[in-house]
């Protein structure tokens, strides 16, 4: 029991969740008013459309690319929420598919053409931000009934935050790592050529891949915008670096294909928690960002020892 | 023994109001929600928020005045902190905004929350806030309302703007073009983009000028009026009456400028110690005073003879600042009802 509880592997798996943990327990001790259902709802309610766009970007670097739009991205998802899904439910519905199917054309792009995705996203992420601005010029809009309805949906024992992120964490979970499919997706990054000589297509794998980052990224727009009640072309540009930061930091890898949904989810809480965890310590906010990225470095140095110690073996 | 009793009495009257109005607040706490630091302006509104709390913390007049600024300049991690506020169960929130509309979400969990929120400068739309804002219109048509004292002839006006497509910029030149629709003699025969920046106008104005027939005065957004005065000698034509916007570097000049030649202008602009005003509109409404929601930032106007005693408040490098006290926020409340 101690030893399977000592091995690299279940503590590499439990790093994400043991941290997180870690850092609740810390600002309930800081701050005991975060012990309740109002304060958890608080505390987490903004961690949930980072926790999707957290998501969308694992999709992506599941297939060994990376998304540097993301955040840009979901501020066009939030700018389309607040106008036309509003006043024009048809129209809104219909541009947020469309988003979908360029993000989808992004991956057949940069697969066809053999291109570095880190170019082609950087450059989608000035169309995404000029496109928000046309749509939603200056601040503002209205958010749609519905969508601010589910966002501040009073759940019983737990606040709506956390049921949600659970069950994103446990449905990607199911369709990247236990379903059929979902291993030649992850084997598609890991292992291309083998893959492709196994008769796969890549570009399907990879148009996939692209669309469901394109629709997480949606998901994140619109609970976004369902807590601010509007939207800010600029809203959400953090959230590339933080959705990047999320997927390494929830055990998932840059080399593709080692990924870890439930971690994701989990890193994206980290995250936002740690953020908190600061504002309650009082630190001077020019430190702020200096201490995120030391909890980071620790969390990161603590696998890098497990990983270590497992090639001991 | 009468003539003491009666001063007792009369000191315990006159002490009573002030101590009464004191003793609700002293136990409430107010935090400060600000998105930016990265300039002279926001650095010197920190710190009057910080001199002037920590007196009225001092005093007993609140419990805590504590300023949080994020890190970056971002909606979600402004409206994050402000959740975070309402966790630490601060009384009153005071909020310069990154967003007008975005953070609405969170200024309304904080006013469920029982929260009093203030918006100032960077205001906020949710209707449950407080907002405190800055006429900037009303600047511009005050420009040319001095002109039009100083100059009762008129004459040709030179127009330096801000940064093309910001809010401000187009607030402020449609006053002053409303001014000289109102006053009669003024004509605005040029104008350039000056960005608020004293290297930008110079350029700009000295691009200009050539083109442009005698100027009686130019009409400034602040920031401008020091590299336009500097076009103007370098071509070596007379100095215009040119309003200031009371930077460091625009007083010094107008003060050279005075004492070699008895050289009249004005400064306006908006001090950065606004922050304080909205931190004792605040405590006035945790005091339980009746408030309007919607209240105006006056400017501080410096003129000819308050031009040393105001330059030397100022740092070098940064603006002219004003500390506001609680009988000042009573005035501006006074003034909106």
């Amino acid at each position: 029991m101690i030893a399977t509880l000592l091995s690299p592997r279940f503590l590499r798996n439990a790093l994400p969740a043991l941290s997180l943990t870690v850092l609740l327990l810390a600002i309930f001790q800081l701050q005991p008013r975060t012990m309740s259902y109002f304060g958890l709802n608080l505390l987490l309610n903004l961690a949930l459309p980072i926790a999707f766009a957290t998501i969308a970007q694992m999709c992506i670097i599941t297939v060994n690319d990376l998304d540097l739009g993301i955040g840009s991205y979901v501020g066009l998802v939030a700018a389309i929420g607040a106008t036309w899904l509003n006043e024009t439910p048809l129209l809104g519905v219909a541009a947020l598919l469309g988003c979908i199917l360029i993000y989808a054309a992004l991956g057949a792009l940069i697969h066809l053409r053999n291109l570095p995705s880190i170019v082609v996203t950087l450059g989608m992420s000035f169309v995404w931000l000029g496109m928000a601005l046309l749509v939603l010029p200056t601040p503002g809009g209205t958010v749609p009934g519905w969508i601010r309805a589910i966002m501040t949906l009073k759940t019983p024992f737990l606040p709506f935050t956390i049921y949600a992120a659970v069950a994103v964490g446990v449905i990607v979970h199911f369709g990247l790592m236990r379903s059929a499919y979902g291993t030649v997706l992850r084997g598609a990054g890991g292992n291309p050529r083998s893959v492709a000589r196994a008769g796969w297509s890549l570009l399907r794998t990879k148009v996939t891949m692209f669309a469901l980052a394109g629709f997480f990224g949606m998901l994140s727009g619109l609970s976004l915008i369902g807590l601010t009640t509007s939207a800010d072309a600029n809203i959400a540009l953090r959230y590339t670096l933080l959705s990047i930061a999320g997927v390494i930091l929830g055990g998932g890898e840059f080399v593709g294909g080692r990924i870890s949904p439930i971690g994701a989810v989990i890193g994206a809480m980290t995250l936002t928690l740690a953020a908190s965890f600061l504002t309650f310590l009082r630190l001077p906010p020019d430190w702020q960002i200096g201490a995120q990225g030391g909890i980071l470095i620790v969390v990161l140095a603590f696998r890098a020892v497990i990983n270590r110690a497992e090639a001991r073996r | 023994m009468s003539k003491v009793l009666t001063t007792a009495v009369l000191a315990v009257g006159l002490a009573l109001p002030a101590t009464a109005a004191i003793a609700d607040t002293a136990d409430k706490r107010i935090a400060l929600s600000n998105n930016y630091a990265g300039n002279s302006w926001r650095q010197a509104m920190l710190k009057s928020w910080g001199k002037v709390g920590d007196q009225a913390v001092a005093d007993g007049v609140i419990a805590a005045a504590d300023a949080f600024t994020t890190a970056e300049n971002q909606v979600t991690e402004q409206a994050a902190q402000i959740q975070n506020l309402i966790l630490q169960g601060y009384d009153a929130i005071v909020i310069n905004a990154a967003s007008p509309d975005a953070l609405n979400g969170a200024v309304k969990e904080a006013c469920d929350a029982g929260i009093t929120v203030v918006s100032f400068d960077g205001i906020v739309t949710e209707p449950c806030a407080w907002r405190i804002a800055v006429d900037f219109k009303q600047m511009g048509k005050d420009e040319v309302l001095y002109l039009s004292e100083k100059v009762p002839n008129g004459g040709a006006l030179l127009e330096i703007r801000g940064l093309a497509g910001v809010f401000v910029d187009d607030e402020i030149s449609a006053g002053i073009h409303e001014g000289v629709a109102e006053t009669s003699g003024f004509e605005v025969v040029g104008s350039v983009h000056g960005d608020w920046a004293q290297d930008v106008s110079q350029k700009a104005v000295a691009g200009i000028l050539p083109s442009l027939p005698e100027i009686t005065a130019v009409v400034t957004q602040g920031g401008d009026g020091f590299g336009a005065a500097q076009a103007f000698k370098a071509a070596g034509r007379p100095i215009p009456l040119i309003i200031m916007g009371n930077r460091h570097d625009e007083l010094t000049w107008w003060k050279e400028q005075k004492d070699a030649s008895g050289y009249e202008t004005m400064s306006v602009s908006i001090a950065p110690g606004v922050s304080t005003l909205a931190m004792w509109v605040a405590q006035q409404i945790l005091d339980g005073q009746d408030i309007p929601k919607d209240l105006t930032v006056p400017f501080l106007r410096i003129d000819q003879d308050n031009l040393e005693e105001n330059l030397a408040n100022t740092e070098v490098g940064g603006v002219a600042n004003v500390e506001y006290t609680l009988e000042d926020a009573q005035a501006v409340v006074n003034a909106a009802r």
